[in-house]
Parts: C-alpha cells; sequence; structure tokens
C-alpha cells in the first residue's frame, strides 16, 4: 500500500467512520433524546435552557460533522465516485445505494433541518406561524434522515470485502 | 397530517422495511 491508498482507504475511512459517529449520534440524540425532552421542558417553563445552549451547539457540530462525512466517503470513492453513483459497476451497486442516501441526508440537512431550525432558535426572524411551520419541516427533515440512516449503515457495513460477497 | 415519522417506531419500521426494499432492488439487480 503506498502513501496514498493510506490516505485515500485508510485516514479517509478513519476520517468517516469518526465524523459520520458524530453525524448520526446527534441526529440520533435530536430524534430520541430531544424532541420528547423540549416537550416536557416546555411544560414546567424550562425549554429556553435547551434551544438557547444546547441545541445550537449540537446543529452546529451536526452541520460540520455532516459535510466531514460525506467529504472523507467522496475521497474513500475516490476514482470510483462517479461508478458508485451512477450505478456504472454491478460490483459498486451496494456502496452505490450507501452514497445515495448519504448524499440525500446531507442534503435534508442542509437544505431543510438547518434553514427550518435557524427560525425555530430565533437565529434569523419569523413570526409564530412561519416558527410552527419551519418546526414541522425541520422535524419531518430530522426523522425521514433517522429512517434513512438505517439502510445507510446496513448498505456502508455490507459493502466491503467478506460482507458484500456473503450479503450480495 | 400524521405520517409514520411522528412516532420513532414508525421512522425505525419505516427504516427498516425501506432497508430491506433496497436489499431486494440491489440483490436482483446483481443477479440479473
Amino acid at each position: 500500500m503506498d502513501i496514498g491508498q493510506f490516505l485515500q482507504l485508510g485516514i479517509g475511512r478513519w476520517i468517516h467512520i469518526l465524523s459520520g459517529i458524530m453525524w448520526i449520534g446527534l441526529l440520533y440524540y435530536f430524534n430520541f433524546v430531544q424532541v420528547d425532552a423540549l416537550k416536557a421542558a416546555a411544560a414546567d417553563n424550562t425549554a429556553a435552557g435547551i434551544t438557547r445552549h444546547v441545541a445550537p451547539r449540537a446543529l452546529l457540530y451536526f452541520r460540520v460533522a455532516s459535510v466531514a462525512t460525506w467529504l472523507a466517503g467522496a475521497v474513500m470513492l475516490g476514482s470510483h465516485f462517479f461508478d458508485a453513483f451512477l450505478f456504472r459497476t454491478p460490483v459498486l451497486y451496494p456502496i452505490g445505494v450507501g452514497a445515495w442516501l448519504g448524499t440525500i441526508m446531507l442534503g435534508n440537512v442542509h437544505a431543510l433541518i438547518w434553514p427550518n431550525q435557524k427560525k425555530v432558535l430565533g437565529i434569523v426572524p419569523a413570526d409564530d406561524a412561519a416558527k410552527a411551520k419551519a418546526r414541522r419541516i425541520a422535524f419531518l427533515a430530522s426523522r425521514a434522515n433517522t429512517m434513512l440512516s438505517i439502510p445507510l449503515v446496513f448498505f456502508m457495513v455490507m459493502s466491503g470485502g467478506v460482507f458484500r460477497t456473503q450479503m450480495f | 397530517m400524521k405520517t409514520p415519522l411522528d412516532s420513532l417506531w414508525g421512522t425505525v419500521i419505516s427504516g427498516l422495511v425501506l432497508t430491506l426494499i433496497l436489499y431486494w432492488i440491489v440483490k436482483t439487480a446483481l443477479v440479473g
């Protein structure tokens, strides 16, 4: 293995997994913890602590990690990038599906979740009706990403080596 | 309008069903 392969397939995979843990970990925090915590906190008027101090920080790491994960994945695909995304090579079909799911999720983060969360958290001005609509869109996009993460991780872990030859 | 994504169980079950569907599509494409 030369230094280029070491950086692409070794360090690239390492960064992909580390940043992926942060991205999906925070996604699961939002969906499995924060949504219900905010409902409970609203009942005793303590929600501001979450929306002012926790959510903006979590969303910052969430956004940065999503980009880092996607870029490291693209580096790992390297010269196979278009073959995987365009399903040109059968052996790359599984990772192609995973790559598409990750790309859709990245789009959800930056086109739907973050722009709407900025309204919900008061980072950009919005009236109550706009906030309610933004909250619903951000919630559904976040839940859609949670749903998509299940096949995403399946296709990631089943795309390599012995797993791919046994599963596909 | 309520959707399966409104509940955590609905979200997880939708993800598992989507996994099965995509797995079947890829497996079929590789065999064919």
